[in-house]
């Protein structure tokens, strides 16, 4: 994490115990730096990815109805009379992600990673931002649970659309870009070591170069180390046009990019990065 | 946490520097400014980069607002601190950046029309109320190019009477249904319930899905062809963007794509057109509907389209540039959407058939290809947007 501005914000994520809103285009690595967050602080990562319809159930808590109907049963062939409190107890609650970021039991503030916010829908929005206030959440049936350690919240959100400005405020913001040719080629080394300096450079630099270009989906860091990956597999030293003709599925995602990056753009961004390393 | 050790003057700064902010449009409030100066605290001041990574940090919470932030951190904080002045800074006219020349924008009136900040609307009002019912249906079926000023006023009027309701589409999310009716079980509520009778379940709670109103993005083309439409058809997506009680998205195009929405949100109409009209530089130019469509597909459409959007496409398809172009952006847009309408002035008379180059191009893409030449034709849209599902 070599970024100055982005470890500020981390810093002060911490030590103002607000959340961190990360954005930024898709494989730019903004769930990496959740589990690095974690590693650093030596603590639990708890991971809850969003998507439309999330609700309760899945993202806080949810009731073991199995074994609440085998408790039923049971109960039936013991002839014993339940009560409310025998079933919908702590032995039968299913922790989801949030409310396991809260649990009182948690020894050490766990880095909480709400990942990619903006495939959730609103009403979603809304409850996060209830919780990212007060950190509480309340089952009926129970009473309710409080952190005791606050848990370092990481949001991401690729901008699929605009996420609430009330939910933003509350935390501080960081806009993550794809990182420049040596941190590129840097992250590059260090996943894929066993890949040559000169297939790492050209890898890199291609990448680079083809992210100027208009693309509908410009290829992430993710989709870098899943290319350096695919040569290696491929007993690949450097590039040429044929192996990148064939591989370019791997980088775009769409066949208008493939078409666009295909032949003459191929051969021009192959002789320059040739060039240059 | 002890309260904010920085020096009294330092504090006297950062209310200034936010109000300046604010004065640029960012979402400035107090209670971030006494978090930024609790979290200078916590920094090195004396370093610039962390100072200014720190009041980003805060202060900033939209990425289009990084670069106008940069201008106004530069400009403030250069000066010893003592020393500047909020007037000269404000004269030294920070501008959101703007990838092209900026041309002096046209007025919003058609030629011979007069500057619509300058009506005298009240008065109009009055006589209006006077007019008949049956010259308000005469006025409904006439062409929007035909109409005098006074018509148009009163076409406006008529217009923001228009009740805009659009399909809605099924969600993921789900709900309790009423009285068994749905169609995923509800096991947290038929346990619940199977409680009052001894853990013996006599009925299944059930749950269904909800529905909501689909997203709407409208993109008009505003280039001379256009012309005579323009004024009344940006009061029509103004009455859209007010009238659904939903987000709607708005561009225009000639030769680039403008962005409207923000400024279609004010709630002073007037104030609304003139906000657009500052915003697009090609103002009545030639029309590159192909390359501007390709334009809102590659920075737009992930944003702005997902939820199953409906997507109304106002142009006569009057197009100088590669037929090409615009029906690969075109297939591109008709399958990022929910719905792709092409709405087009010239349909309304009896004699136009879509035989334009880019009309021919554009046309295979379109799910309903309908007039927008008067309110009569505004209504039958109403009524087609609302049977969506």
């Amino acid at each position: 994490m070599s970024d100055r501005g982005l470890a500020t914000s981390l810093f002060l994520a911490l030590k103002l115990e607000r959340p961190l809103f990360l954005e930024g285009e898709a494989g730019v690595g903004k769930t990496e730096i959740a589990k690095v967050i974690s590693t650093i602080l030596d603590t639990d990562l708890i991971r809850l990815q969003c998507y439309e319809g999330l609700d309760v159930s899945q993202a806080v808590y949810e009731w073991n109805y199995t074994r609440q109907m085998m408790q039923i049963r049971l109960a039936e062939s013991r002839d014993e009379r339940l009560e409310e409190q025998d079933l919908f107890g702590p032995d039968f609650l299913l922790r989801r992600p949030l409310l396991q970021a809260i649990d009182e039991s948690q020894e050490k503030a766990p880095v909480l990673l709400i990942d990619e916010v903006d495939r959730s829908d609103e009403e979603f929005e809304a409850f996060l931002l209830e919780l990212l206030s007060d950190f509480q959440v309340s089952v009926p049936e129970i009473g309710t649970f409080t952190a005791k350690h606050r848990p370092v919240v990481v949001v991401t959100s690729n901008r699929t659309r605009e996420v609430h400005d009330a939910l933003k405020r509350r935390c501080l913001y960081f806009w993550i870009d794809y990182p420049d040719f040596e941190k590129e080629l840097e992250i590059v080394r260090a996943k894929m070591p066993e890949a040559s300096e000169q297939l790492s450079r050209q890898v890199t630099g291609f990448v680079q170069e083809i992210r100027e270009l208009e693309l509908y989906k410009k290829p992430g860091v993710a989709e870098t180390i899943d290319w350096i990956r695919a040569l290696v597999a491929l007993d690949r030293e450097a590039l040429d046009e044929s192996v990148v003709e064939d591989t370019l599925g791997v980088l775009l995602k769409y066949r208008d990019d493939v078409d666009h990056v295909r032949g003459a753009q191929t051969e021009k961004i192959l002789s320059r990065v040739r060039a240059s390393g | 946490m002890s309260a904010p050790s920085s020096p009294p003057h330092l504090l006297r700064n950062l209310v200034l520097f936010g109000r300046v902010l604010r004065g640029l449009g960012l979402d400035v409030n107090p209670g971030r400014l006494l978090d930024l100066s609790r979290a200078l605290s916590l920094v090195s001041i004396g370093r610039r980069s962390d100072f200014y990574h720190a009041s980003r940090s805060l202060l900033v919470h939209r990425r289009e607002d990084i670069p106008l932030f940069d201008q106004a951190f530069e400009m403030f904080w250069q000066t010893p601190l003592d020393e500047w002045d909020l007037r000269e800074l404000r004269g030294r006219r920070l501008k959101r950046p703007d990838p092209g020349p900026v041309v002096a924008p046209p007025s919003v009136s058609p030629p011979g029309g007069r500057d619509p900040s300058q009506e005298d609307a009240p008065e109009r009002e009055v006589i209006e109320v006077t007019k008949t019912f049956s010259s308000s249906e005469a006025l409904a079926h006439k062409d929007f190019s035909e109409l005098s000023e006074e018509e148009v006023l009163e076409v406006r009027k008529l217009m923001a009477s228009l009740v805009w309701r659009l399909g809605e589409r099924t969600t993921r999310r789900y709900r309790r249904g009423a009285g068994g009716a749905g169609d995923r079980l509800d096991l947290r509520r038929t346990l619940r319930q199977s409680m009052r009778h001894g853990g013996e379940i006599l009925r299944f709670a059930k749950r269904r899905r909800t529905s909501k109103p689909r997203p709407l993005v409208v993109i008009a083309d505003i280039s001379g062809s256009m012309e005579r439409y323009t004024r009344l058809l940006l009061h029509f997506i103004y009455s859209l963007t007010h009238g659904l009680g939903q987000r709607v998205e708005a561009f225009a195009f000639a030769t680039r794509l403008s962005r409207l929405s923000r400024h279609m949100e004010d709630r002073d109409v007037e104030r609304a057109l003139a906000g657009v009209s500052h915003e697009v530089v090609d103002w009545s130019g030639g029309t590159r509907i192909g390359a501007c469509l390709r334009t809102f597909n590659l920075d737009w459409a992930r944003r702005v389209l997902s939820g199953g959007a409906v997507v109304l496409l106002i142009s006569d398809g009057w197009d100088r540039g590669d037929p090409e172009v615009l029906a690969h952006s075109m297939a591109r847009l008709e399958r990022s959407c929910e719905r792709l309408i092409w709405l087009n002035p010239l349909l309304g008379s009896p004699e136009y058939e879509p035989l334009t180059r880019g009309m021919v191009a554009a046309l295979p893409y379109v799910d309903d290809f309908l007039p927008v030449h008067n309110l009569t034709s505004l209504e039958a849209l109403a009524r087609h947007l609302e049977k969506i599902r």
